[in-house]
């Protein structure tokens, strides 16, 4: 406790009154998480009990009307945009907050963090709708041919130019996931101490060799954990995926093809979902998608917190 | 890399082992530099183009009756989104009260005596659960809400709007209270008042700018969460203030119209997010003009 000077026998009551109230407080932090799972655990039951977990995972059949349900072209559809989102961002994202941190003027800096706090802000609804409207005529009328035109050979281009599908739900999770991994690399690297990154100027590296020497070795576990918590963002992202990927439970190899994601079945089907099986299937989802973004959000934030740690022990 | 250094092994840094010439090195730095420049400018124009087709599209559809009448039907003219407005302030009350006291009495805790081995689970656990997909949230909101009360539900949105707002405003409650001065507190305890009295009346009451500054940010954020009101506020095509009962908002909406195939329900649609993005950028900007205040006083 900060005051030092109460002990416990001495306290008054209202302290301890208030050191209960706000400890039970944070421990309702604790409680939210146990409410989560057991809520989801619950109404997932019934379909686990009826098709087994391993089966559910791996099954790519998803018929409500016939009650098979397979969680594999979801998972599928989740990764491959996910995976489009983190290589189009990630190089962006990194070079923003080197760009702001190590080369940009301070005003420069506030303009742009503004701005990009800003990006931040905007509801998942609006960059489906922007998505939606601008973005995908744009990919069916002048990207996808021109991919296709190029490197058609490629499995990732074929197919029919539709400009909904895997690619647009890909670029637009990219945009979202931006400021996160953006804010948290320059919060990695503000933590980094002037004077490593001094001492290879003052040894006559250029700015870009300053920056390749000290500061990405520093701070790549930093940055690491950055990447993986635009990940999870992007994992666990629905509205915008929804409006734009097409809502096809298929497995396609193609970057052009319309496909589905894990929160966009659930955003779909809930509402309507008939019955116990089909509700607890998309539950099973949902507990799938909490349990893998609680594991990747709790290695990032070891992650980042190592690479703080180790600046103090510097 | 081009600048002829190379990794010794992991976890030591670089050393150069033969540099180039100095004009190489200038161009490399000099295109690395630009590079990062560009990288700026193309995170940055997805973000004008949003803004401004918002603003383009959506400006046409603001009239007072888009403000203050129901929805129209496909083909009538005219037509609001009042209700939606109405919904969304509404649920996102409801859930203030719900996760603004656990939300700020979590991050109290957090900075009063988060230093213990609790603490630090706590703060984890904050960090992580603000991590956690909106969509399984409102999951977790129909089971605890919808399924018993075999009811869709203003309350069911608002409780999940609510367990979202949690981590992000326990966080940042103890960043503010830390930034208050040891010595406001000192001074307290030593004039003789309770513990408890100085953390509630000189503390918080000193942190109070930058309470409300975080306050706000997570009602903005609240305001713009669309995936946990699908399946537990549902919609609702008419005024509705009751909790109990399916409620439109405005997030909603615009996924409603946006999705349609109808020309005139496009156009609803930007202006339902002009209309959501006036009342996020509203509550962002009194929020900065809160934590603007703090720092000045």
């Amino acid at each position: 406790m900060a005051s030092g000077a109460d002990t416990p026998r001495h306290a008054h009551l209202g302290d301890r009154a208030f050191a209960a109230g706000i400890t039970l407080l944070g421990g309702a932090v604790l409680l939210v998480v146990g409410i989560i799972v057991v809520a989801c655990a619950r109404l997932s039951a019934p379909a686990f009990a009826k098709l087994g977990f391993f089966r559910f995972l791996t099954g790519s059949d998803w018929n409500p009307v016939e009650d098979s349900f397979g969680a594999l072209p979801f998972i599928y559809g989740t990764l491959v945009t996910s995976a489009i989102a983190i290589v189009v961002a990630m190089p962006v994202a990194i070079g923003l907050a080197l760009f702001l941190t190590e080369m940009s003027p301070s005003r420069v800096r506030r303009f742009v963090s503004f701005f990009v706090e800003i990006l931040a802000a905007i509801p998942s609804v609006v960059f489906g709708l922007w998505g939606l409207m601008v973005l995908v005529p744009i990919l069916r009328d002048v990207v996808e041919p021109a991919l296709q035109h190029r490197l058609g050979f490629l499995p990732l281009f074929q197919g029919a130019p539709m400009g909904i599908g895997f690619l647009p739900a890909g670029i637009v999770l990219a945009i979202m996931i931006l400021p996160t991994i953006a804010s948290v690399t320059i919060e990695v690297l503000r933590t980094m101490p002037a004077a490593l990154r001094e001492g290879a100027l003052a040894l006559g590296a250029t700015r870009w060799e300053a920056i390749g020497a000290v500061v990405l070795p520093y701070a790549r576990r930093g940055i690491m954990g950055a990447v993986i918590l635009g990940l999870a963002r992007a994992l666990g992202e629905t509205m915008a995926v929804t409006m734009l990927i097409g809502n096809q439970p298929e497995i396609h190899g193609s970057l052009f093809a319309a496909g589905y994601s894990l929160p966009s079945v659930i955003a779909n089907e809930f509402a309507e979902a008939s019955g116990a099986v089909h509700t607890g299937a998309l539950a099973g989802l949902a507990l799938v998608l909490f349990g893998v973004t609680l594991m990747l959000s709790a290695s990032a934030r070891l992650l980042v917190r190592l690479s703080a740690r180790r600046l103090v022990a510097a | 890399m081009n600048m002829a250094m190379t990794n010794v092994a992991a976890g030591q840094y670089a050393i150069p082992r033969r540099v180039g010439s100095h004009r190489a090195r200038a161009v490399t730095n000099g295109v690395m530099t630009g590079l990062c420049a560009a990288a700026v400018a193309l995170a940055l124009v997805p973000l004008f183009s949003v803004l401004w087709l918002v603003v383009s599209k959506g400006i046409h559809s603001l009239s007072l009756s888009f403000f203050t009448k129901l929805p129209a039907p496909v083909g009538e003219l005219g037509g609001g989104v009042g209700n939606a407005i109405v919904g969304t302030l509404f649920m996102v009350g409801l859930a203030s009260c719900i996760g603004l006291p656990l939300g700020v009495g979590a991050g109290i805790f957090l900075a009063e005596r988060g230093d213990g081995k609790l603490g630090h689970v706590v703060r984890f656990t904050a960090e992580v659960l603000a991590g956690v997909p909106s969509i399984v949230v409102g999951v977790v909101a129909y089971g605890l809400i919808v399924l018993p009360m075999r009811h869709f539900s203003a309350m069911a949105g608002a409780v999940a709007l609510a367990i979202l707002m949690i981590p992000t405003l326990a966080r940042a409650t103890e960043e503010m209270i830390r930034l208050v001065p040891r010595s406001l507190r000192e001074a307290s305890l030593a004039l003789g008042v309770p513990a408890w009295r100085t953390s509630l009346s000189v503390v918080l009451r000193t942190a109070l700018g930058g309470l409300i500054n975080a306050a706000l940010l997570a009602i903005a954020r609240a305001a713009g969460e669309t995936a946990p009101l699908l399946f537990t506020a549902l919609n609702n095509q008419y005024w509705n203030l009751h909790p109990l009962q399916p409620t439109a908002s405005l997030t909603v909406q615009i996924y409603n119209y946006a999705i349609s195939p109808y020309e005139d329900w496009h156009d609803k649609a930007w202006g339902a997010a002009l209309c959501l993005l006036i009342l996020i950028g509203g509550l962002s900007l009194i929020a900065r003009l809160a934590a603007g205040r703090r720092s000045q006083a």
